[in-house]
């Protein structure tokens, strides 16, 4: 379901989502809350991502561990170059975490992110579970 | 898949509410 809400047409709209800035796409969950939010233009597949990095994140703040999982997973192979990629890894390990409380989970995302995404701040955030 | 859009934010968390649905809320200032 998605909704437009344009600054002429819908001003209040604007005031009680907090936008202040255009193009803003919020992801909101089927309570109503904010879960994701993207301020300014992306390219396509860097939009896409974003949108389906949305959608994980609502399955992980659900606590369904195996569909943010498996939606984290399909963000990071299907767009790999994208700035939503190492993020993505990260939440998958996370993910899996939360299913198996393994830590060697978290540990094979950090190899991963060193791998692939060196220089990035997931990469840095997912260093302290390096062997 | 198309997307059917709304404009009315209420109507649309109603709706997302009822069938267990997230919600885009798309925030434009372009010209029509």
């Amino acid at each position: 379901m998605a909704v437009t809400a344009h600054i002429k047409e819908h001003p209040a709209y604007f005031h009680r989502f907090d936008v202040l800035w255009t193009p803003t796409v919020l992801i909101l969950d089927a309570n109503g809350i904010e879960r994701a939010r993207n301020e300014g233009y992306l390219p396509n597949s860097e939009f896409r991502a974003q949108l389906e990095m949305g959608l994980a994140r609502i399955a992980f703040m659900h606590k369904q561990w195996v569909e943010a999982e498996r939606r984290y997973t399909e963000v990071a192979e299907r767009y790999p170059n994208t700035s939503a990629a190492p993020e993505a890894t990260y939440w998958k390990g996370v993910s899996r975490y939360k299913v198996t409380n393994d830590h060697s989970a978290l540990s094979e995302v950090a190899d991963e992110l060193k791998e692939k995404y060196q220089g990035s701040v997931w990469a840095l955030k997912a260093s302290i579970w390096l062997h | 898949m198309a997307v059917k859009w709304n404009k009315d934010v209420d109507a649309a968390l109603a709706e997302a509410k009822a069938h267990n649905k997230p919600l885009l809320i798309d925030f434009s200032a372009a010209p029509a």
